[in-house]
């Protein structure tokens, strides 16, 4: 395959040679080269097709801020849309594909947008897609999205992995050019600790871009033999391939890694990317410049592109779009590239100069005072049109055409803590200006130094002031100094369909029209034209959009104003911004210390929280969940049955305040607590709603063991927490967490006491006059094992709950099944938990739902009126004290067979069916196997005056009306008998 | 951001869980406060663009709770104080 586009020279490896396919046909490049660099020694300029007129497009630079190159990397689940081919560094196999093209790249028929641009220019969708109405939603929007967008998805798993890390450092330096490198060299020699990163593989910036040398040797040599240097510091960190993304809060700066980016596939273990979190105690932004283009008609063909990038893909990769080409500037770079590319052989067929005064040339011709007006060819720049001094036309016949209307310094980072930059006259361009984010300097060309003599000097000086150092600056090696001054040239006179915004399709016209329909701010007219809003973010757009609006409203380009900058600088992908927390992965799975054995035993898991919990224990035959769950209702009511209770929240309360605190924490009284006694408590927030329940063990005088509900288990921590350190600082008591350190299991039923017993060694008494309903103890097991035990219940059963260490819970639950076989021991998960207890009244997460009162849960006159406690104020206002305040009730289905559902709303018995009419709603539901017919709980007004009343239950949404009867909670042994057996 | 905690140095804000303005630790005296006094404590809460005292909980380090004097519209942090420490002046 010949490189026809391919010059000498270059930092390529020609020895190698890297096959790669676009569109499926095959080329072929060297190691150092980007996939858009081989494209264009391959004589490929047609990259890829404008987002909304599917023009032909190729590279407009030779870098990150690329708005057309953008192509579809990789094939298989692991393909990339909308990556730059100008970042895209080559490999072997690679292949690529374009996008927002049909049939194919150089016919495309969506082309035909092109032809009705008259009728697509800003505003469109809003102005045409008005009416009908209804039109919008099942007609015109899909065909737009249909039609928009550019690459597609693989819609498959994304196979790589991406990881996350933090680094520490004295000095961030962002970008490895001139500035960057001697700011790093002046660093990392006085022996701070220096990270450099930069975006691209090969640091050097634009040093491997340029001929001219830096002291003795080439520029590019400089680079590699500076970085060289810093390679053996061991107090420097070089990151190539990283992207700094975004400037945040007291120095900590965002930056991806491109790790694998440039393999066929990540080796193995390794991350395609990482996002690094880096905290820098000072940074020195040398993120360079970008050339800016001039907007003239038709300056959008395949072949024309920024001069400097032209130079770049020249020097550093040996590339040109053309062995004939143009060059269109209004200052003295543009004549640099056309000397270089002479210098290598290619023909300069002029260099169009829109400066009168331009200076002259004998190797090419230089017209003085002339304009490119117009452009031809269809898939690929053949002829410029150019407007002479003397008013005279004549057509240039080229291949390529580089443009060059000065440079932008890369201000981005600067301005991510909303710093806005400045304009500066001498330079026509925005400056670092205003308030940088803490720590951060700017140096080289990203300050408005743009010679190179300028970016080092600048580059280790901003290092010195950065660290501190004293003493004499060393020498800056001998480099070009050329003066930096700019005049402003944004557009050619007259010039209508000529893009400022190519990736989004913006022209000039585009803006003249949002002036001309009234938009005025610069946000406005980036919303309604969409300049600046694609994947570059208008990097080399933003700025000739502000100039013409400026011109048209009679303003200065300073009083107009720039539009925020935002993190990430450049596109990111959203798997490294996630990492290692997708899928499973997204949050930590906690599981029970009896995990292993329910899973052997077969058990169905939930999420509750972070933890998988035993849901229901299926035995052999059963095909259906309600068959396990009324079994296992059925048996531990019957006989005994286990759950593990492990994921309820434990706090350990100590000191010889703890009773004084709880006090404060709960609305009903603990000071009177007996040792060795556990009671019910309620937890209020201070607004007098109901946070969270649980039961309190009084161990010692000095300690209790707190519970909560599983998901609330942090958050009540956290606000006893806030209780203790923010309202009753003197208090002599102590929090911890305990909930993963005890394994703890309920055990129910009436032959509870006998499984235990053959558990509990026997110097424990747990009769029922040693042991009673509600008594606490630490014991021993086994043997000698130390554990506690709590008379508690949640079943209604005669119950215990007994607390091992975690690492015993695994056998501990062994042992109860071995030892229970003689009473049909039952494990029970979740599932019988939350029907025993609806059984049985108890309220939980859906009657504890952020709305309810202690009065809504029948627990009214548990709030102590003799102590004050957190929410016993507020929840006496009267709005929650209304006489048809909502009460818990139970509700029984008239007739047996009749569903009652969880979210129904309670009407009367006749009458309408509306909100104004509503009566409560059923929180709870559940089928009772020891009732033998479904069974809710629900909040019911004045719910505890209207006991045998007949309700209507109603469900609009699953269409749902059964009549209810209002019944006591209490479905099962409401005078409690079973639990003080 | 970077919270500078009084006995462990600079940590990450990760580390730490948001509870709140600091007014929160000015609850009213249930002995003489009004209805008003509850409502306010409860519900009305200042929205400063500037200077803002507000309690970070120390979750995932040492469990402190901090009270952190952070300028809302800059991120700024000109004070971090132990919440226990000042509670109990």
């Amino acid at each position: 395959m010949t490189q026809k586009n391919r010059l000498n020279g270059g930092q390529i490896d020609r020895d190698t040679t890297l096959n790669f396919t676009f569109d499926g046909k095959q080329y072929a490049g060297h190691p150092g080269d980007t996939l858009a660099s081989a494209l264009l020694a391959n004589n490929v300029r047609l990259m890829g097709r404008s987002f909304k007129y599917h023009r032909p497009r190729g590279p407009l630079s030779a870098g990150s801020e690329e708005p057309n190159a953008i192509v579809e990397l990789r094939s298989g689940a692991r393909q990339e849309p909308n990556t730059r081919a100008t970042t895209a560094e080559l490999f072997d196999g690679l292949s690529a594909t374009s996008q927002n093209r049909w049939p194919s790249l150089a016919f495309d028929a969506m082309a035909i947008n092109d032809r009705l641009s008259n009728f697509l220019t800003a505003g469109f969708y809003y102005k045409t897609f008005m009416w009908p109405a209804a039109f919008w939603e099942k007609i015109y929007e899909p065909i737009i999205r249909k039609a928009a967008g550019l690459g597609s998805l693989s819609m498959r798993a994304d196979p790589d992995t991406y990881d996350k890390g933090f680094r520490h450092c004295d000095l961030l330096i962002i970008g490895a050019g001139p500035a960057g490198l001697n700011a790093a060299l002046t660093a990392g020699r006085a022996g701070a600790q220096v990270i450099l990163a930069d975006e691209d593989f090969r640091m050097g910036g634009r040093l491997n871009a340029e001929t001219y040398p830096i002291a003795d040797m080439s520029g590019a040599d400089w680079a590699a033999q500076t970085v060289a240097e810093l390679a053996t510091l061991s107090n420097v960190r070089l990151m190539p391939r990283t992207t700094v993304i975004g400037a945040f809060d007291h120095g900590i700066y965002g930056a991806v890694e491109r790790v694998s980016d440039h393999l066929a596939t990540p080796a193995a273990g390794k991350p395609r990317q990482i996002l690094w979190r880096i905290y820098a105690k000072q940074t020195l932004l040398c993120a360079g410049a970008t050339e800016r283009p001039i907007a003239f008609d038709n300056n959008d063909r395949p072949g024309i592109m920024l001069a400097a990038s032209m130079r770049a893909y020249a020097n550093r990769w040996a590339a040109t779009p053309s062995h004939r080409v143009a060059i269109f500037t209004n200052n003295d770079d543009g004549h640099r590239t056309a000397h270089d590319l002479q210098g290598k052989g290619v023909k300069i067929a002029a260099v169009i100069d829109t400066r009168q005064d331009a200076p002259r040339s004998y190797d090419y011709e230089v017209l003085q005072g002339a304009q490119v007006v117009d452009t031809k060819g269809r898939l690929g720049l053949t002829f410029v049109e150019v407007n002479q001094v003397d008013g005279s036309t004549r057509t240039v016949e080229c291949g390529a055409l580089g443009v060059s209307g000065g440079w932008n310094p890369n201000v981005h980072l600067t301005c991510h803590q909303r710093g806005r930059p400045t304009w500066d006259e001498n330079l026509a361009a925005f400056v670092p200006g205003g308030t940088l984010p803490s720590g951060m300097n700017v140096a080289g060309a990203a300050n408005g130094d743009f010679s190179t003599h300028g970016a080092l000097k600048s580059g280790a000086n901003a290092a010195r002031k950065a660290l501190g150092l004293k003493g004499r600056a060393p020498a800056v090696p001998e480099a070009e100094d050329a003066p930096g001054t700019q005049t402003p040239f944004w557009y050619v006179e007259g010039c209508s369909r000529a893009w400022l915004d190519q990736q989004n399709d913006v022209t000039v016209k585009d803006v003249k029209l949002s002036h001309q329909e009234g938009f005025r701010s610069v946000e406005h007219l980036k919303r309604y034209t969409t300049l600046g809003m694609a994947t570059d973010q208008g990097k080399t757009s933003n700025i000739g959009g502000l100039a013409i609006m400026a011109e048209l409203a009679g303003k200065s380009i300073p009083e107009v104003g720039t539009t925020i900058f935002r993190p990430p600088y450049t596109p990111t992908a959203i798997g490294v911004l996630a990492g290692r927390m997708r899928g499973k992965e997204f949050h930590p799975t906690r599981l029970t210390p009896s995990h292993v054995w329910a899973k052997e035993r077969g058990a169905v898991f939930v999420e509750v929280g972070n933890w998988l919990r035993a849901q229901w224990f299926p035995l052999p035959g059963e095909t259906h969940w309600r068959q396990s769950v009324d079994r296992e209702v059925t048996a531990t009511r019957a006989s005994v049955g286990v759950c593990d209770c492990t994921t309820l929240g434990k706090i350990d309360v100590q000191g010889s305040d703890a009773a004084t605190f709880l006090n404060t924490v709960y609305c009903n009284g603990f000071a009177k607590l007996a040792v060795g006694k556990t009671r019910y408590g309620l937890m209020l927030r201070e607004d007098g709603i109901a946070m969270d329940d649980g039961t309190a063990a009084r161990l010692a005088e000095d300690q209790f063991v707190v519970t909560t509900t599983t998901a609330n288990a942090g958050r009540v921590y956290q606000h006893m927490e806030f209780v203790r350190q923010c309202l009753m600082p003197e208090a002599d008591v102590q929090l911890i967490s305990t909930t993963e350190a005890w394994a703890q299991y309920a055990v129910a039923g009436p032959n509870s006491r006998r499984l235990l017993q053959k558990i509990v060694d026997p110097d424990h008494d747990i009769s029922n006059e040693g042991f009673p309903f509600m008594a606490c103890a630490n014991i021993t097991v086994c043997g000698g094992l130390r554990a506690r035990l709590f008379r508690i219940s949640f079943s209604g059963e005669l119950a215990f709950e007994i607390a091992v260490p975690s690492r015993y819970g695994d056998a501990l639950m062994r042992r109860l099944m071995a030892e229970g076989e003689e009473f049909d021991v039952t494990p029970y998960g979740t599932e019988a938990l939350g029907v025993m207890r609806i059984e049985k009244g108890h309220a939980a997460g859906n009657e504890l739902n952020g709305t309810t009162t202690a009065l809504n849960l029948g627990m009214g006159r548990m709030v102590s009126k003799a102590k004050d406690s957190i929410g016993s104020q507020l929840s006496e206002r009267p709005g929650l004290n209304e006489a048809d305040a909502l009460m818990q009730v139970g509700l029984r289905p008239l007739s047996a067979e009749d569903k009652v559902t969880a979210g129904g709303h309670l009407m009367k018995a006749s009458g309408p069916v509306d909100a104004a009419h509503d009566q409560g709603y059923v929180t709870s539901a559940a089928y009772s196997p020891t009732l033998g017919h479904m069974i809710g709980l629900g909040f019911l007004k004045d719910g505890g005056n209207r006991m045998g009343e007949t309700l209507r239950l109603v469900s609009p949404v699953t269409d749902l009306t059964v009549e209810v009867e209002v019944v006591s909670a209490h479905f099962v042994d409401p005078e409690g008998e079973r639990v003080r057996a | 951001m970077i919270i500078n905690h009084p006995l462990l140095g600079p940590r990450d804000s990760a580390e730490f869980v948001y509870l709140g303005a600091a007014a929160l630790m000015d609850r009213p005296d249930p002995e003489t406060a009004s209805a008003e006094d509850w409502h306010d404590y409860a519900y009305l809460r200042d929205n400063p663009a500037g200077p803002h005292r507000e309690l970070w909980f120390h979750e995932g380090g040492d469990r402190s709770i901090l009270i952190v004097t952070r300028d809302t519209t800059t991120h700024e942090i000109t004070g971090v104080e132990l919440a226990r420490e000042v509670a109990s002046k």
